[in-house]
């Protein structure tokens, strides 16, 4: 340890520490693992947005992108999650602090921010069914329905988690398990902002665009 | 630095921070929130603006979304490149290698596709 100490930006000595050091803290390995997840799951959307980009002109003769999105519901979906995503690091901040009072309140308009954002989305969609323009419409349809509710189902997992975290840290407290989970919680629902900063620019903007 | 590879040898978990104050830390989640703000601002005006030169607009747009994913990984994810982080930045590079071919290779060979195929109405009238 005094060694790699010593020489802290020596990569071969930070190799050899690391050997030394004996297995991770768990927080490292569970967090790792779920970041393995979140890249597993990245990788199951770039499937889904490279079907959106193969059958963007696929519209049968239907309604096109550039008919159908509403761009500034899409902004306002924009800001409604860029803004959870902010309050859930603060609440993710409050916990590491241990304050209950910040961290529930942090929580709270993760939630109320990821619920709006579903009722725009969900709106949208009644929507363009009643339009006409449902999934079955296009093979263009049916692509960005699966896409764009495929992120919609993961933000309502997101909250029905969020849920069940104000629960359980109302419930036991700030444990060490708890706190693994809220970090899990935490970059999952990072992650789906990034997601969703590729939709809106794929989809709504390139989309409409085009 | 060093004082704080006394507490994490080697590796800090995706999504942690090293040992810096709570006003760096909120700090922190500002930054990127104010830079994420001010780059979707900027794609969702240049999809519809007719002041630049029409053709650079999706690849501006798809430079912005590649920007602001990397705001949020370096902000809101803390993945960054530091001597700790290293594990974390691997898994991401292979996950977005596996990202690259799976959109680049369909794009790829469905255009491809689409270039040799006759067009439809030519194919119904060969059938007949």
């Amino acid at each position: 340890m005094s060694i790699a100490v010593a020489h802290g930006h020596d990569a071969t000595l930070i190799g050899l520490d690391a050997e030394h050091a004996g297995p991770a803290p768990k927080r490292i390995v569970t967090g790792y693992g779920f970041w393995i997840f979140l890249l597993s799951d990245m990788v199951m959307f770039s499937c889904f947005f490279a079907a959106y980009a193969v059958l963007l002109g696929q519209t049968n003769g239907g309604p096109t992108g550039a008919e159908l999105f509403n761009l500034r519901n899409v902004a306002v979906e924009t800001v409604c999650l860029l803004l959870s995503s902010f309050a859930c690091g603060m609440a993710a901040i409050a916990a590491e602090e241990r304050n209950h009072l910040w961290f529930q309140i942090g929580m709270a308009i993760t939630c109320v921010l990821g619920l709006a954002f579903l009722t725009i989305e969900f709106r949208e969609f009644a929507d363009l069914v009643a339009r006409g323009a449902g999934p079955s419409r296009s093979a263009f349809l049916s692509a960005f329905f699966t896409l764009v509710g495929c992120h919609g189902l993961h933000v309502s997992a997101g909250i029905l988690w969020l849920l069940t975290m104000m629960a359980q840290v109302f419930a036991k407290g700030f444990r060490a398990d708890i706190l693994r989970r809220l970090l899990c919680f935490a970059l999952f629902w990072h992650a789906l902002d990034i997601i969703w900063v590729a939709v809106f620019s794929v989809v709504y903007l390139l989309g409409s665009a085009t | 630095m060093s004082d704080v590879e006394l507490h994490h040898p080697a590796d800090v978990a995706p999504g942690d921070e090293k040992d810096v104050s709570l006003k760096q830390r909120v700090l922190g989640y500002l930054v990127g929130l104010a830079l994420a703000i001010v780059l979707t601002a900027t794609s969702f005006f240049i999809a519809g603006t007719d002041l630049v030169w029409q053709p650079s607009i999706p690849v501006a747009i798809i430079v912005l979304a590649i920007a602001q994913m990397g705001v949020h990984l370096v902000f809101f994810l803390h993945i960054t490149t530091g001597p700790d982080n290293t594990n974390n930045v691997m898994a991401l590079a292979f996950g977005l290698l596996i990202i690259f071919l799976v959109i680049g290779g369909s794009l790829w060979i469905m255009a491809n596709l689409n270039h040799n195929m006759l067009p439809m109405d030519q194919i119904m009238q060969m059938q007949r």
